[in-house]
């Protein structure tokens, strides 16, 4: 409970400029989400001499074995290469972040992982089998859902009807059974039924289940598109930028249940996201991406003073005078609206000597 | 704190959100239809306000209604064009020919015969689906729309040169695309370009009535099934279908070969109750012809597209004095209706007058409506 | 021997639906709609030119110019009074108004004209045929004059697509409607000269065709329609050069099945062909591939 009374004092987006000391506060107190140990997050990363992968595990997760382990993964697209080199491990009930500028490569990876791209390099091994020759159907058999970064839902089934299709493996009976609504029929429609409002009251949507998909408020939306994924029962789900056109109560209203389901159904959650408040308050560990490379990776408050990171977000030539000035408003613009919260929390100051 | 319910969404929103399609109600609407088209045309046939030219038309519009039906399985549900819905027909039509004349001396009893004729036409017709199905539904959009035209026109000209035939001994013989020799005219079933012949007309109205009550009964409650749902999944959204790990080929197989097969037994009864019925008229524009039944029933909608079949096939028919011009006419209605159901203008044109003058309106709708027309008009 | 002729007749059809072939690509190009009446105005086409050479007494060259013209503007009122209303509604219900559309000019032509098959006169009357290698080898002027006027058509066509501003107008609206009219291109001006470039043709066609094949009836259009609509598939539909490559290729198998295989089931070949191709190459031979962003 105490941890509970923590967590609702965690200040809003943007109501009060919390600082990287009392969010520190927050996740050494988390008895669920348990600090990351990593080795030197500072040290610069070298495409030649990746980090060794299996120490970023946060240590609740230290002793299963990881969800999720990406070696060497790369793609290309007709000559162009969209990613290269991308490592990564994810721990059975971390949630993870992977963050980087438009077009860094981070929905490929999404799409690479779902199989909805089959990658040109690399190897995927989840739940402790390499994906290899696997389809997306496949995939999601083995227990990965996702979300989509431009919402996909069925949009003329009703919010019911969304859900009891996810349910549809676990649903038991024949098109015979189904043409002639046999006993059988009745006895499974009657159990999904039932499990498909376990998980509208979950969400508080309870109220919409009759409702069609494509007409719901946006926010609902998404709300929908995650407990779709989650009804396929996953081991691992996927989110693709779930903050995105979101006000920030929101916002924060997702964090709490992205946090949420991962205590509830005990699963880890890997997510896109630009929105920097959202990353750097429930992610446990980040990786950045950027131009298809990882850059960086680690703990939040490692990634926040990361020069790579910070030149790939404001850009490299900040020698000159009237530019840095200009970053300084940006950063100052960005502050305002809630994004990149912390960028200017000493550090960055670092990247700009060293720029210069 | 595992049962802490998360805050509920913000149900302002929901005012503009629309109510998903009720089974239960689009079953009623539908049975009803059909219970209340058979009751009147009974009716009229039994008290002679139906003329003689029209009660023959009975039969085809039950097959025709059931057409409607099990193509909006493909069309509506699944959202695959399929301009090749009359090759199933066909073969329903020739299968179930060979196999009442087959069972002719066996069976004495007609609708047991006509029975067993549209389960076998059911298979075949299946099969022919199966077998087109599983190359082609790979396909997207317009070039899966031709290529059903094109199965359809290739089942028509393989129809053209199949020759069926009983000789003295009541021994069925078979010939591709040569007549056979040696056989009487009354023993000839299946004579290539003629196509069936001396057929004994065992389909009568109630039997094809029963028949498009079964069809309605299976596509309804395969649309409200775990398939049916799947189906409709993959028709809005196909990636997000894959992505909770819905089989698409499968499923799109599915509705293909079950709206065949309903197709086959639809067929197998018009079959019945010609005594002639050459392979030409199951052409590219009878599947065309089912095709506007669906399209002018509201694409998805069972009972729309039962209520246009059935006026469809009597329209034609009702408009015989003007012979020359009734064709020309349906073309006009046909094009005038697309327009003035697809029109976005002239679509909301209409609901609007139709909310003037309709007398059913909902007074919570209408209060609901109100200030939003306010607020549009000030704005 | 038997095997060059043909190859010539096969030919000189193939010309005839890359022809008509052409029309339907470039309308499902630009306004992505399957036009199912086209094959109708290659009739009314042939009829105008018909009734122009029989009682008006003009020269075919002319009665065909005069068909031109006729069509061109058939074409334009089809797309203004049909299709223009339906604009983005889906292709479903354009697809059923085309049929409506094909319905009505059928319906008329049968009242205007009659059920009864009119022998049709051939533009190049009494030229022909030409005999070579010693006579064996037979080709009609009827098949000449169709090969090269596909020839022509494909060359102009394309100078005019890839080197005019109409011609630019038009590809970009068939890229990207939306796009076209930001950057100030009159779509629906491109659109009504997609159509009427494309009945003109259609005329062309029907001429072409009667002159080949002189019977003339109101449901004249209605089969070389569909297959031409096939050969735009085959070719890829949307593509100019495809509409020519799968007209000429759908022609050859066709004669060659009629002449080889067996005259009730060339139609099944042909269409078998195309469902070949469609497996191994899902766009057609020369289509764009489709690709759906996730």
């Amino acid at each position: 409970m105490a941890d509970k009374d923590k967590r609702e004092k965690m200040p809003g987006a943007s109501e009060t400029g919390h600082t990287y000391e009392n969010r520190q506060e927050i996740y050494y107190n988390d008895n669920v989400g348990g600090r990351a140990v990593f080795v030197d997050a500072k040290e610069q990363y070298d495409p030649d001499e990746p980090y060794n992968e299996q120490v970023y595990l946060p240590e609740k997760d230290r002793d299963k074995e990881p969800i999720l382990q990406v070696n060497g993964l790369g793609i290309d697209f007709g000559g162009l290469t969209a990613v290269d080199n991308f490592n990564l491990t994810l721990g059975r009930t971390e949630i993870g972040g992977l963050i980087g500028p438009n077009g860094a490569g981070k929905t490929t990876i999404f799409n690479m992982l779902t199989k909805v791209y089959e990658p040109t390099r690399g190897e995927i091994i989840f739940n402790g089998k390499s994906t290899k020759g696997m389809n997306t159907v496949d995939i999601n058999k083995a227990g990965m859902a996702r979300t989509f970064q431009n919402i996909r839902l069925f949009d003329k089934l009703t919010v019911e009807e969304n859900i009891k299709v996810a349910l549809h493996h676990t649903t038991d009976y024949s098109l015979i059974d189904g043409m002639l609504h046999t006993p059988k029929y009745k006895h499974e429609e009657f159990r999904i039924r039932k499990e498909a409002m376990k998980y509208l009251k979950i969400f508080g949507m309870t109220k919409t289940a009759d409702y069609r998909a494509g007409s719901l408020p946006y926010g609902a939306q998404r709300r929908l598109e995650i407990m779709r994924a989650l009804a396929t029962k996953p081991k691992l789900l996927l989110l693709d930028e779930p903050a995105a056109g979101m006000n920030p109560s929101e916002t924060s209203e997702l964090m709490e249940t992205i946090r949420e389901i991962r205590d509830r159904f005990q699963i880890a959650i890997f997510l896109i996201e630009h929105d920097m408040n959202l990353v750097m308050n429930i992610c446990e560990g980040i990786v950045v991406l950027n131009y298809g490379r990882v850059i960086a990776k680690g703990w939040p408050e490692d990634i926040q003073s990361n020069p790579k990171v910070i030149e790939a977000y404001l850009g490299k030539d900040r020698g000159k005078e009237k530019k840095k000035k200009a970053k300084e408003e940006d950063i100052e613009a960005a502050l305002a609206k809630g994004k990149l919260e912390s960028a200017p929390s000493g550090k960055p100051d670092e990247g700009r000597k060293e720029a210069q | 704190m595992a049962d802490r319910i998360l805050k509920s969404i913000n149900t302002r929103g929901l005012k503009n959100a629309v109510r998903g399609s009720e089974y239960k109600k689009e079953a009623l609407i539908s049975y009803g239809i059909l219970i209340g088209g058979y009751i009147l045309l009974q009716l009229g046939a039994m008290t002679g306000l139906i003329g003689r030219n029209l009660q023959g038309q009975f039969v085809p519009i039950c097959v025709y209604v059931s057409l409607a039906i099990s193509l909006n399985l493909v069309v509506g549900i699944s959202g695959e064009l399929s301009l090749g819905h009359a090759g199933f027909m066909a073969v329903g039509a020739f299968t179930g020919a060979v196999v009442v004349r087959v069972l002719e001396n066996g069976i004495g009893f007609a609708p047991l015969r006509l029975l067993i004729a549209l389960l076998i036409s059911a298979a075949m017709a299946a099969l022919a689906g199966l077998i087109i199905g599983l190359p082609i539904l790979g396909l997207r959009g317009d070039y899966l729309a031709i290529v059903t035209l094109a199965f359809g026109e290739i089942i028509k000209n393989f129809m053209n040169v199949i020759y069926f035939a009983l000789d003295e001994n009541g021994h069925l013989k078979f010939a591709f695309n040569h007549e056979i020799e040696g056989i009487s005219n009354a023993g000839r079933v299946l004579t290539g370009p003629i196509g069936a012949t001396g057929v004994t007309k065992i389909a009568t109205f109630t039997y094809a009535a029963i028949l498009t009550a079964f069809t309605l009964f299976v596509v309804l409650n395969i649309k409200n099934s775990k398939q049916g749902r799947a189906i409709m999944a993959i028709r809005d959204n196909r990636i997000a279908g894959e992505s909770i790990g819905l089989n698409v080929k499968k499923y799109k197989l599915m509705a293909f070969v079950v709206s065949a097969s309903l197709a086959g037994m639809a067929g197998c009864m018009f079959g019945q109750n010609f005594s002639t019925l050459a392979p030409a008229k199951f052409n590219f524009n009878t599947s065309v012809l089912i095709l506007v039944f669906v399209v002018l029933g509201g694409i998805g909608n069972i009972w729309g597209g039962m209520i246009a079949a059935a006026l469809l096939t009597i329209l034609p028919e009702a408009l015989r004095q003007f012979s020359d011009y009734r064709m020309l006419a349906y073309s006009i209605v046909l094009i005038g209706v697309m327009i003035a159901t697809y029109n976005p203008t002239i679509k909301s044109r209409i609901s609007a007058f139709w909310n003037k003058v309709n007398p059913f309106k909902n007074k919570d709708k209408d209060k609901g409506k109100k200030p939003k027309k306010t607020g549009k008009e000030a704005a | 021997m038997n095997l060059l002729n043909s190859l010539i007749s096969g030919l000189s059809l193939g010309s005839v639906y890359a022809i008509i072939a052409l029309g339907y690509t470039m309308v499902y190009g630009i306004s992505k709609m399957l036009n199912f009446a086209h094959g109708d105005v290659i009739m009314v086409g042939g009829y105008i030119s018909f009734i122009m050479s029989m009682y008006v007494g003009m020269n075919g060259w002319l009665a065909l110019l005069v068909a031109m013209g006729a069509c061109t503007v058939l074409g334009i009122v089809i797309e203004r009074l049909a299709y223009r209303p339906l604009r983005g509604t889906g292709s479903l219900a354009v697809l059923i108004t085309a049929i409506g559309v094909s319905y009505f000019l059928q319906n008329m032509a049968l009242l205007i004209w009659g059920a009864n098959p009119r022998v049709f006169p051939s533009i190049l009357k009494g030229k022909g045929p030409y005999r070579f290698a010693g006579g064996e080898l037979i080709i009609s002027a009827e098949s000449i004059l169709t090969i090269v006027a596909i020839v022509v058509i494909m060359v102009v066509l394309t100078m005019f697509v890839n080197k005019t501003k109409a011609g630019k107008a038009m590809r970009a609206v068939s890229e990207d409607n939306g796009a076209a009219q930001l950057m100030g291109i009159n779509v629906n001006q491109s659109i009504s000269l997609t159509f009427a470039i494309g009945s003109a043709l259609a005329a062309v066609a029907g001429v072409l065709m009667c002159s080949a094949y002189p019977v003339l009836m109101p449901t004249t259009g209605a089969m070389p329609g569909i297959k031409a609509f096939t050969a735009a598939v085959f070719g890829g539909i949307g593509s100019i050069p495809g509409a020519m490559i799968g007209g000429l290729i759908l022609g050859v198998i066709e004669i060659f099945a009629k002449s080889y295989i067996s005259t009730e089931l060339s139609d099944a070949i042909v269409f078998a062909c195309l469902i070949i191709v469609l497996l191994v190459r899902p766009t057609g031979l020369l289509g764009k591939k489709i690709s759906e962003k996730v």
